[in-house]
């Protein structure tokens, strides 16, 4: 006799939702190994003084993200177009939100 | 209890065997439907787990970096201008930086020069570098080799490698080259007492701004950079690339929702030939409308679960092979790293109710309406 269509669903649904409850278990296990890698890499980090991710390497506002001038994005000529891909995948300065302008917070003159 | 089981397996039962009888197109848009899902939450994992990983490794970065600017640009801090910040209140240690960029012609690749702060353990001696694992990867370079690299001054350096950084810290460190403050000062001929930037680190975390507002109004022609606006700029660049990725997803993602609107809302004559018969030989509207229920239920949750699972196993156990040539740009020394998962149950459940909903919803409102009509009417269809 040849199971019926709805045990065997019920059979194959059991079984991937034991494979989704897995990535969960999987990726508690993998944080725990990697947890001692991230901890060097994060001490190599504070170690050094770093403050950028090495995602791009090409330019500099591109390698230092956090550190590139305000105006890094038009920095060649005005309304130059980005040379890089990843200028198009990184978010454009905002200035309002992105940066603090404690200039104008100070009494002095510039 | 029992009963109601035993009438949902038959349903399911029929349902099955009625799935079955179009086996290539319901295979097909499972396969399709499975595809979109693997695509949207590879994204969404991806994404995640680097904002993450960015928010845990940068976590213990300087908490003031002062840049000086000149016309606007990031320019060199003169000799005395450490001495002008004075004792500020609050601040620790304050301490010029060393570091640049060196474009090697051979690699067609921009390294990063950096003279590590004093105590980092890892200031090479004299005439020798540290260098990162993706460098020494693509140089082919190995501890105790030398390597020469020609300065902006045309004069030609040989250093030799005394340690590679380790290969985990790639993310951070894939292109550095760290070296001793008087090579570096030679290589770039750059004069004593000038540095790049100036680390501050301040003990009391909400002195930052206060502090960062004293040494604008002390030095005018500075910019403070703190620890929370790098944090926060990586926040906002992951956010502005999972959107990017979107964006160029959402045809897709459009093309796929016709296509299941189509096939969910749009009965097809023999669909609808079948919905007849079965009313003809008693169904009940309900269980007509429990059949189709049981339809698109199977089918998204079939489809969001294979995804799922694809998804995972694409970004944390296969280093996301599809995005890095996206990732990559044009950047040579790219890092190879494995990303630590962090998975948000948020996030999850958000993909769930967005993928399987509206899927299970578009096949049982057209089958209503066709259930509620006269089995002789849809029969003539």
């Amino acid at each position: 006799m040849t199971a019926r269509l709805s045990h065997r669903a019920i059979v194959l649904f059991a079984l991937m939702l034991a494979l989704f409850a897995l990535t969960f278990a999987d990726a508690a296990h993998l944080r725990a190994s990697r947890a001692g890698a991230l901890a060097g890499e994060a001490g190599l980090a504070a170690r050094l003084g770093l403050t950028d991710l090495c995602l791009f390497t090409e330019a500099r506002y591109t390698r230092h993200l956090s550190q590139a001038d305000l105006h890094s994005a038009f920095q060649d000529h005005p309304l130059a177009f980005e040379h890089f891909p990843s200028g198009s995948l990184t978010a454009p300065r905002l200035p309002v939100t992105e940066h603090e302008y404690l200039d104008r917070k100070t009494k002095s003159p510039d | 209890m029992n009963t109601w089981i035993e009438k949902q397996k038959a349903l399911i039962d029929f349902t099955l065997a009625s799935l079955a009888r179009r086996k290539i197109r319901n295979l097909g848009l499972l396969l399709v439907y499975a595809l979109i899902v693997f695509l949207l939450a590879s994204v969404m994992l991806f994404t995640h787990a680097l904002r993450k990983e960015a928010g845990q490794v940068l976590a213990n970065s300087p908490e003031i970096i002062l840049q000086r600017l000149v016309a606007g640009r990031h320019d060199l801090i003169p000799p005395g201008y450490l001495e002008k910040i004075g004792r500020i209140r609050g601040v620790q240690k304050k301490q010029g930086r060393l570091w640049g960029y060196y474009y090697d012609a051979v690699l067609k690749a921009n390294y990063t020069f950096m003279v590590p702060q004093p105590g980092a353990l890892l200031v090479p001696d004299p005439g020798k570098i540290a260098i990162g694992a993706a460098l020494a990867r693509m140089r082919g370079l190995v501890p105790g080799n030398t390597i020469s690299f020609r300065s902006y001054s045309g004069k030609l350096f040989t250093f030799e490698v005394a340690s590679v950084l380790p290969h985990q810290s790639e993310l951070v460190s894939a292109d550095l080259v760290l070296l001793g403050e008087e090579d570096f000062r030679a290589f770039f001929e750059l004069p004593p007492g000038h540095y790049t930037d100036i680390a501050l680190s301040v003990a009391n975390p909400q002195e930052v701004r206060n502090i960062a507002t004293k040494l604008a109004a002390q030095l005018p022609d500075s910019r403070p950079i703190l620890r929370e606006e790098v944090l926060r700029t990586y926040e906002s660049i992951f956010n502005w690339r999972e959107g990017i990725v979107l964006v160029l997803l959402s045809g897709a993602i459009l093309a796929f929702a016709i296509f299941a609107w189509e096939k969910a809302s749009g009965l097809s004559a023999e669909e609808k030939r079948e919905i007849g018969i079965l009313k003809a030989i008693g169904w009940e509207t309900g269980d007509v409308i429990k059949m189709k229920f049981w339809e698109g239920a199977l089918v998204s949750l079939a489809a969001f679960l294979l995804g799922y699972i694809a998804a995972y196993l694409h970004v944390f156990r296969f280093s996301s092979l599809l995005f890095e040539p996206v990732l990559k740009g044009w950047a040579v020394l790219y890092p190879r790293f494995e990303l630590t998962p962090e998975v948000d149950g948020f996030q999850v459940a958000t993909l769930f109710l967005f993928t399987v909903f509206p899927y299970a919803v578009a096949t049982v409102v057209p089958i209503w309406r066709a259930a509620i009509t006269d089995p002789d009417a849809v029969m003539r269809v």
